[in-house]
């Protein structure tokens, strides 16, 4: 049997895929910073003095880290009203995705917080920072410039996951796929075409984080 | 109409997750081997085929698993090729799995100081000799860890499959849920079921790396 790939079938529908491209890099932004933040405050409970905070942030993160996103997903858009927490499926979605990368992150700005000298402690100590700035002015950011590349991969990663949110309807980038290739019936060329939208946005977020790296890190560190 | 009780459920989820098990065995086995020829292209004195295996490496970590799922599902009908969720699944999750622990282990080789590759070559040593008794010797060390922790994701990337209609764990617990209507308990199961197969992987992966970094 001979196939001819038919993608000019796709162009009626192009709306169709910036939209939920749209879709996919909103819940993109939203998860990254929102991720970026919960991986912070994970790390910097990770490291306090309290045995059952510590103890508390490492079984989210052992929890996260070893399910599927997409059981979590499943779990919070499905289970979660049992509880009366009742969320649409775009807010479950961001949501799913949030605690997601701040597992992930937690672990990685913690392991850059570790390779921190502890002589850096030391000095703001006796330069009179209280142990809050030692840690937002001098800790933080050397180990988030330390981990940089991690924290990239991470969040491109959970980028990636995003398309996993389809399946509770929400109306992103694979969504649209799925709805194309049920309209006109090239599932090839359209899910062929989505991934390497996926592909791009990925090195657009690559080229992102790394033009921004150049602003954030003037001096860098070893 | 059925009645479920939470025994049943448990039961079902088990079974289901025997399927899961599998696929992740298979998937990481295949995925390895041709993760290995892929590791000797790469490193391989060809540009071409090094150029090429860095291609594939990209196109598999830049896209969602769930696409190149997707695309093998749907692509291989296409050439007339009658795939089974169960085939689409292991051809998919054996090339995500060579394209990740691809650049894991050539990571690990690249780790290895130059000096050994000079040396071996001083001595003669043809490139398969070379990497037979010098570098994968070392390199194994170095990779058993982060290729430990890797199946972890392998574990957890099975559960896409049920996307593609493939019954397993996570394809169980929808289908459960959809009988009895409590989801809260149906997911924590699974996602319990899911920790209890990753959990100890991450462990021994953790255990190994701390293990050689005292040793090596």
């Amino acid at each position: 049997m001979s196939y001819q790939l038919d993608f000019s079938g796709l162009l009626p529908y192009l709306p169709e895929l910036a939209k939920g491209l749209l879709t996919t890099a909103e819940l993109t932004v939203y998860s990254t910073f929102a991720g970026i933040l919960l991986g912070t405050a994970g790390a910097a409970g990770r490291i306090s003095n309290k045995a059952w905070l510590r103890w508390l942030i490492s079984a989210y993160v052992e929890v996260i880290r070893n399910t599927p996103f997409i059981v979590q997903l499943f779990f919070i858009f499905f289970g979660l009203p049992a509880l009366g927490l009742k969320l649409s499926a775009w807010q479950a979605g961001c949501l799913a995705m949030v605690i997601n990368l701040g597992a992930y992150l937690t672990e990685i700005i913690r392991a850059g917080i570790e390779a921190t000298p502890k002589g850096q402690w030391e000095a703001g100590k006796t330069l009179g920072l209280s142990h809050w700035h030692i840690f937002s002015r001098i800790v933080l950011p050397t180990a988030i410039q330390r981990i940089y590349p991690a924290l990239v991969s991470q969040c491109i990663i959970v980028m990636l996951g995003s398309a996993v949110v389809s399946q509770i309807s929400v109306e992103e980038l694979t969504f649209s796929a799925n709805f194309i290739q049920s309209r006109n019936f090239l599932s090839f060329e359209s899910y062929l075409v989505t991934a390497l939208i996926y592909l791009l946005l990925a090195i657009a977020m690559r080229q992102l984080f790394e033009l921004s790296a150049r602003r954030l890190f003037k001096n860098p560190v070893l | 109409m059925m009645q479920f009780t939470d025994w049943d459920i448990l039961r079902n989820l088990l079974l289901a997750a025997r399927w899961t098990i599998l696929l992740s065995l298979v998937a990481f086995a295949s995925g390895g081997l041709v993760a290995l020829m892929l590791t000797f292209m790469r490193i391989s004195n060809n540009p071409v085929l090094a150029a090429l295996v860095k291609g594939y490496v990209e196109l598999f970590q830049g896209t969602p698993l769930l696409m190149q799922l997707f695309i093998i599902f749907f692509g291989l009908s296409l050439i007339g090729l009658d795939v089974s969720a169960w085939t689409a699944a292991i051809i998919g999750l054996t090339l995500f799995t060579s394209a990740f622990l691809c650049e894991i282990w050539r990571g690990c080789i690249e780790s290895l100081p130059k000096g050994h590759w000079e040396a071996a070559r001083t001595l003669g040593l043809s490139f398969f000799q070379t990497m037979r008794y010098i570098i994968l010797p070392q390199a194994l060390k170095v990779a058993i860890a982060p290729t430990v922790g890797f199946s972890v994701q392998v574990v957890k990337g099975t559960a896409l499959t049920s996307i593609i209609g493939f019954v397993e764990l996570t394809k169980a617990g929808t289908m459960l849920n959809n009988a009895t209507f409590q989801p809260f308990k149906v997911f924590a199961l699974v996602a319990v079921l899911y920790f209890l197969l990753c959990f100890p992987l991450s462990l021994y992966s953790k255990h190994l790396e701390k293990k050689l970094n005292v040793t090596g």
